[in-house]
C-alpha cells in the first residue's frame, strides 16, 4: 500500500525530549486509530497557531451516526478491525490528501476496550511507527471523548465534562491532557443504556434514544411517578438500572388492565421516564458544578459529550443550569461523541506537545482508569490494569 | 446425570445477596453460570452482586450491555461478566474470546442463548423472572454432582430461612 514509502527525517522535533523544541513548533499533523469497542476509525488532525483542525475522519463499521445511545450492532472482531484499519488509514489519510511522510506523530487508542480491537489498533500502530520512525503516543479512549471539548470548541482547562457516551457515564473535571479528577459517574447502567432498554421493553425501536424521546413528547411526565434514584444520596454517583425495572413494572400493570399497551400509555411512559432521567441528570449536573466551581476557574464551562445531549428535554435542563450558575454549555457535534479517531488523533498531538510519547513496548490495557487516584472507576476492576 | 432444579423466591435485594454469597463459595476456576431471563428479571443485578461477595462490596460493576465483556480480577482468577444480547451469532461470542476463557476464568454469562452449541456443557444455570408484584424468582438449574452438592446447601439455606 505504501510502497515507495520516505522514512520521516527525525532531524526536526521527533524523537526529541525537548519539550521547547515541540512547543515552538508551528504545526503538529497526528494521525489517530481507534478501534476498542464497535468501530474501526482513523483520522488526521493538525494542530497549529490558530488551534486544531480535523483534516480528515474515516468511521468504519457505524451504520448510523445517530445510534448514539448504542444498540449498534457490534463489530468486535479483531479481524475485521485489522482488514479496516488498513482502508481507513489509506483513506484517512487520501482524504488529507496527505501521505505518511508529512505526518509528525502516530496516535491509538490502547485502551480501554475489548481487548481484539485494542490489540489490532495498537499492533498496526506499532507496525507504521516502526517503518517510518514517527513518535508513538498510546491515548486512554476516554481521553479522546474527554478532550474533544477542546478540539471542537477550544475550551480552556479546566473544565467540567458530563461524559456520556456508548456505556460510560461520569462526570470529570478536566485540568489537562493527564489530569482528570473523577467526581461520579453511574453505578450501574448509563443513560443511553436505560434509553435503550426502555425502548426494547415498550417496543420501540432501536436506538432507542431518539425513538423514546418522539413518544414522550406525545406523552404525560407527570402521570407515571417513577423513582430518582440516589437523589437522596450526596454525592454525584447516579444509578439508572431501577428506573428500567420501574418503567417494566408500569408497563405491565397497564398490559394487565387493558390487554395490551395503548399508544396514549406509551407516551406516558416515555415521558414519565424521560423526565425522571431527566431529573437525576440536571440535579446530579448542578452538584459536579458546584464542587468544580468551588475551584474558582477562570473560563467555567460544562462540556456534555454523548447521545445525552441530543435529547432536547435533558439538553434544555442542563442549559438552563448553566445559564443559572454562569458557565459556559458546550455540546460538541454528535459524530464527534461517537467513537472516533479525530479525538484519538487531537488528544495524541497534546499529550505530544507534554513530551509524551510511548515505545514499541506499548501494550493493551482492556482496564485503563482516567482518574487513577479516584474511586474505582467504570468496569476496570478494582486491582488495577491488566497489562 | 438428570439435571435437577430448585425454585428460589427473591422477595426482595437482600434475598438475592444472599444466593450470590453462597454461590460465590463454592466458586472456581473454570465456573461458568448462564444467566437467563428477559430485561429486568434480575440478571445483572445477581451478577453485581456475586462479583461483589467474591471481590469487594466496594466494586463497581456497570452493566455490560454496551461493551459485551467487563473482565474483573479477583487474587487468583479473572471473571468475565458477559451481556451477549447485542450478538446475532455464536461466531460473534468465540471472537470475543469466550472459548478460552470459559476453562480459565469465571464466566457469568447474559443471554447465553447468543453462544448456540458453544455453550459449556458443565455450567450452572440461573433462569431469573419478574414478578407483578415487583418481586423475583429464580430457578437453578444443575447438571453436574459439584453444582448438585450446591443446589441441597440453598435448598438447605431456604427451609432455614422458611423456618
Amino acid at each position: 500500500m505504501w510502497a515507495g514509502l520516505i522514512i520521516h527525517d527525525q532531524g526536526c522535533y521527533l524523537h526529541s525530549d525537548d519539550k521547547a523544541t515541540r512547543q515552538m513548533t508551528k504545526t503538529l499533523t497526528a494521525l489517530g486509530l481507534e478501534s476498542s469497542c464497535d468501530d474501526t476509525a482513523a483520522a488526521v488532525v493538525r494542530l497549529d497557531a490558530d488551534g486544531p483542525s480535523i483534516l480528515s475522519s474515516v468511521v468504519e463499521g457505524q451504520t448510523d451516526l445517530h445510534a448514539l445511545y448504542g444498540g449498534v450492532v457490534p463489530e468486535i472482531a479483531a479481524r475485521a478491525h485489522t482488514e479496516k484499519l488498513d482502508y481507513c488509514i489509506e483513506l484517512a489519510l487520501q482524504n488529507a490528501d496527505m501521505t505518511l511522510t508529512d505526518l509528525d506523530a502516530i496516535a491509538v487508542t490502547a485502551g480501554p476496550g475489548l481487548i481484539g480491537g485494542v490489540l489490532s489498533g495498537v499492533m498496526c500502530a506499532k507496525g507504521l511507527s516502526a517503518a517510518t520512525g514517527l513518535p508513538l503516543i498510546g491515548v486512554n479512549h476516554l481521553a479522546g471523548h474527554a478532550l474533544t471539548p477542546r478540539l471542537t470548541d477550544q475550551l480552556q482547562y479546566p473544565y467540567l465534562m458530563l461524559l456520556v457516551s456508548g456505556g460510560h457515564c461520569q462526570f470529570l473535571i478536566v485540568r489537562s491532557a493527564t489530569d482528570y479528577t473523577r467526581l461520579g459517574g453511574t453505578i450501574d447502567d448509563a443513560p443511553g443504556e436505560a434509553f435503550d432498554k426502555t425502548a426494547r421493553l415498550l417496543g420501540l425501536p432501536q436506538p432507542g434514544g431518539p425513538s423514546v424521546e418522539q413518544e414522550a413528547l406525545k406523552g404525560d411526565p407527570k402521570r407515571f411517578a417513577f423513582p430518582r434514584p440516589l437523589l437522596d444520596r450526596d454525592g454525584c454517583d447516579m444509578s439508572f438500572s431501577g428506573l428500567k425495572t420501574a418503567v417494566l413494572r408500569a408497563r405491565d400493570a397497564v398490559i394487565a388492565e387493558h390487554q395490551g399497551l395503548p399508544t396514549k400509555d406509551r407516551a406516558d411512559l416515555c415521558a414519565g421516564f424521560q423526565a425522571a432521567v431527566t431529573d437525576v441528570l440536571v440535579e446530579k449536573t448542578r452538584r459536579a458544578l458546584r464542587i468544580y466551581l468551588d475551584e474558582k476557574p477562570d473560563h467555567p464551562a460544562l462540556a456534555v459529550a454523548g447521545g445525552v445531549a441530543a435529547n432536547q428535554t435533558i439538553r434544555t435542563g442542563l442549559l438552563h443550569l448553566t445559564e443559572q450558575l454562569n458557565t459556559r454549555f458546550v455540546a460538541p457535534p454528535l459524530a464527534l461523541c461517537t467513537d472516533n479517531a479525530a479525538m484519538i488523533a487531537y488528544a495524541g498531538a497534546e499529550l505530544f506537545q507534554l513530551g509524551h510519547s510511548d515505545d514499541l513496548t506499548l501494550s493493551a490495557r482492556p482496564r485503563w482508569p482516567l482518574d487513577q487516584s479516584s474511586a474505582p472507576m467504570l468496569g476496570f476492576g478494582k486491582k488495577g490494569a491488566k497489562a | 446425570m438428570a439435571e435437577q432444579l430448585l425454585y428460589i423466591p427473591l422477595p426482595n435485594e437482600d434475598a438475592t445477596r444472599k444466593l450470590a454469597h453462597i454461590i460465590s463459595s463454592s466458586i472456581a476456576v473454570g465456573d461458568t453460570i448462564l444467566l437467563q431471563g428477559d430485561i429486568g428479571a434480575g440478571k445483572t443485578f445477581f451478577a453485581r452482586a456475586l462479583i461483589k461477595a467474591l471481590i469487594g462490596p466496594d466494586e463497581d460493576v456497570p452493566s455490560p450491555t454496551f461493551t459485551l465483556v467487563q473482565i474483573y480480577q479477583t487474587e487468583t482468577f479473572e471473571i468475565w461478566h458477559c451481556d451477549l444480547y447485542r450478538l446475532t451469532s455464536p461466531d460473534e461470542a468465540l471472537e470475543l474470546g469466550l472459548e478460552e476463557v470459559f476453562a480459565e476464568a469465571v464466566c457469568l454469562i447474559e443471554w447465553p442463548d447468543r453462544l448456540g452449541d458453544a455453550v459449556p456443557k458443565e455450567c450452572l444455570t440461573l433462569r431469573f423472572q419478574a414478578l407483578d408484584n415487583g418481586q423475583h424468582e429464580v430457578n437453578v438449574t444443575a447438571s453436574t454432582p459439584r453444582w448438585q452438592r450446591l443446589l441441597e446447601q440453598l435448598s438447605e439455606s431456604q427451609t432455614t430461612t422458611n423456618s
